[in-house]
């Protein structure tokens, strides 16, 4: 949380704005660093897997990435938006905190690096309509890019990004509702 | 999936493009104004002798007001939408119209006769303020609501609220141009009632419509 970091960021996120994904791509995992230290701070009692906070976050810095004005820090713009996430999650698992023994049980023996276990996006993930889920999943999953994405369904690569951009949108707001999966 | 899956489908993404908040929050300010001025000019529209008036210190005073309300609400939903601004300024600039119209009260009861405080303050059009304000504010406060959840507060119910302060501020200044109650009694009393329903409102709309 230091100045370098802000002024490293900022730069990044800036050139993110003016279209270099490499810079974007750079960007996000330093957030998702930074978050994930935050979360796994914050998080003591378990109920909470800090790794679904790291994404829900990611996720809506990237749909709400409008909201930066490009003259503020962004490190105060990141960590307002973690912690309104983290605060999302704790209330969530407040409301159904009986049947979740068993996940807090797995919390505890969690390791240090980022565990791959069903989270809640895959959950939200299964919410999609199937032309949305198969374009995120090749994208996302599969690592495909925009162009071997549109070969492997026929469809242009428009018509992915279109897909890819509502499903990623989607996704979020399913988080911003406490809603995962189909319901 | 990974979160290094997830920042692939983000990267992807990247390309997407949406207008920066602050700009359309001025795009927000200027169709609600459209809208509360069609609906003004449509029902209740301002009265006959408006340029008559519009050289009395009471009548101006009414615009002062609900000017300086929409102004200061203005600037704290904009901060309120965009997570980690400061909003201590904006918050206290918010204080500047219930100042001004308590001043306004205070001045009032000096100069007018102790025996015509309760016609002041009742005046002859009560129902119609109360009723209008709202009702000329419902459009702008549905686009503020909408523009909240387009940004990304972080109190949404707070939020919310000032999109009805906002909406109620602009509303009354529109109401103001109609209204034959001039004295601040009337404002301080009837104008904050009507107001207030906006605000209220506008905390509900931001608990149970504003989620991201």
């Amino acid at each position: 949380m230091s100045g370098k970091d802000e002024a490293e960021l900022s730069r990044l996120m800036r050139a993110a704005i003016a279209g270099d994904e490499r810079a974007y791509a750079d960007f996000l995992h330093r957030i998702a660093a930074l978050v994930r230290g935050f979360a796994r701070r914050k998080i003591v009692q378990g109920g909470v897997d800090p790794e679904d906070v790291v994404q829900e976050t990611l996720l809506a810095i990237h749909v709400k990435r409008h909201t930066w004005r490009q003259d503020a820090p962004v490190l105060p713009w990141i960590y307002a938006i973690a912690r309104f996430k983290l605060i999302d999650a704790f209330r969530r698992r407040g409301r159904r905190i009986e049947i979740d023994v068993d996940d807090i049980a797995e919390t505890f023996a969690e390791p240090e690096i980022e565990t791959v276990s069903e989270r809640d996006i895959n959950r939200a993930l299964d919410g999609l309509s199937p032309a949305q889920r198969s374009v995120v999943s090749a994208v996302s999953v599969e690592g495909r890019s925009i162009g071997e994405t549109a070969a492997k369904f026929g469809i242009s690569e428009t018509a992915v990004r279109v897909s890819l951009h509502r499903g990623l949108a989607a996704i979020a707001k399913r988080f911003g509702q406490g809603r995962f999966g189909r319901e | 999936m990974r979160t290094d899956d997830l920042i692939k489908a983000l990267d992807a993404d990247a390309s997407s493009k949406a207008m920066p908040l602050q700009a359309a929050w001025w795009m927000a300010a200027g169709a609600a104004a459209v809208i509360a001025a069609v609906v003004f000019l449509l029902t209740i529209g301002p009265r006959p002798d408006f340029m008559a008036a519009a050289h009395t210190m009471r009548f101006l005073s009414k615009f002062v007001f609900t000017i300086v309300l929409a102004v200061s609400a203005f600037a704290l939903i904009r901060a309120l939408s965009t997570p980690g601004a400061s909003t201590g300024r904006a918050m206290a600039g918010m204080l500047a119209a219930p100042l001004l119209v308590a001043v306004a009260v205070v001045l009032e009861l000096f100069m007018v006769p102790e025996a015509l405080w309760g016609t002041r303050m009742v005046g002859s059009n009560m129902m119609i303020c109360m009723g209008f304000i709202p009702l000329i504010g419902l459009g702008p406060l549905a686009i503020f609501l909408w523009m909240l959840r387009y940004g990304a507060p972080t109190r949404p119910v707070l939020a919310g609220a000032v999109a009805g302060l906002l909406a109620g501020g602009l509303a009354a200044t529109f109401y103001a141009a109609h209204c034959f109650d001039d004295s601040p009694l009337f404002v301080a009393t009837w104008y904050t009632i009507a107001i207030a329903a906006l605000a209220l409102l506008g905390a509900l709309g931001g608990r149970f419509f504003v989620r991201w």
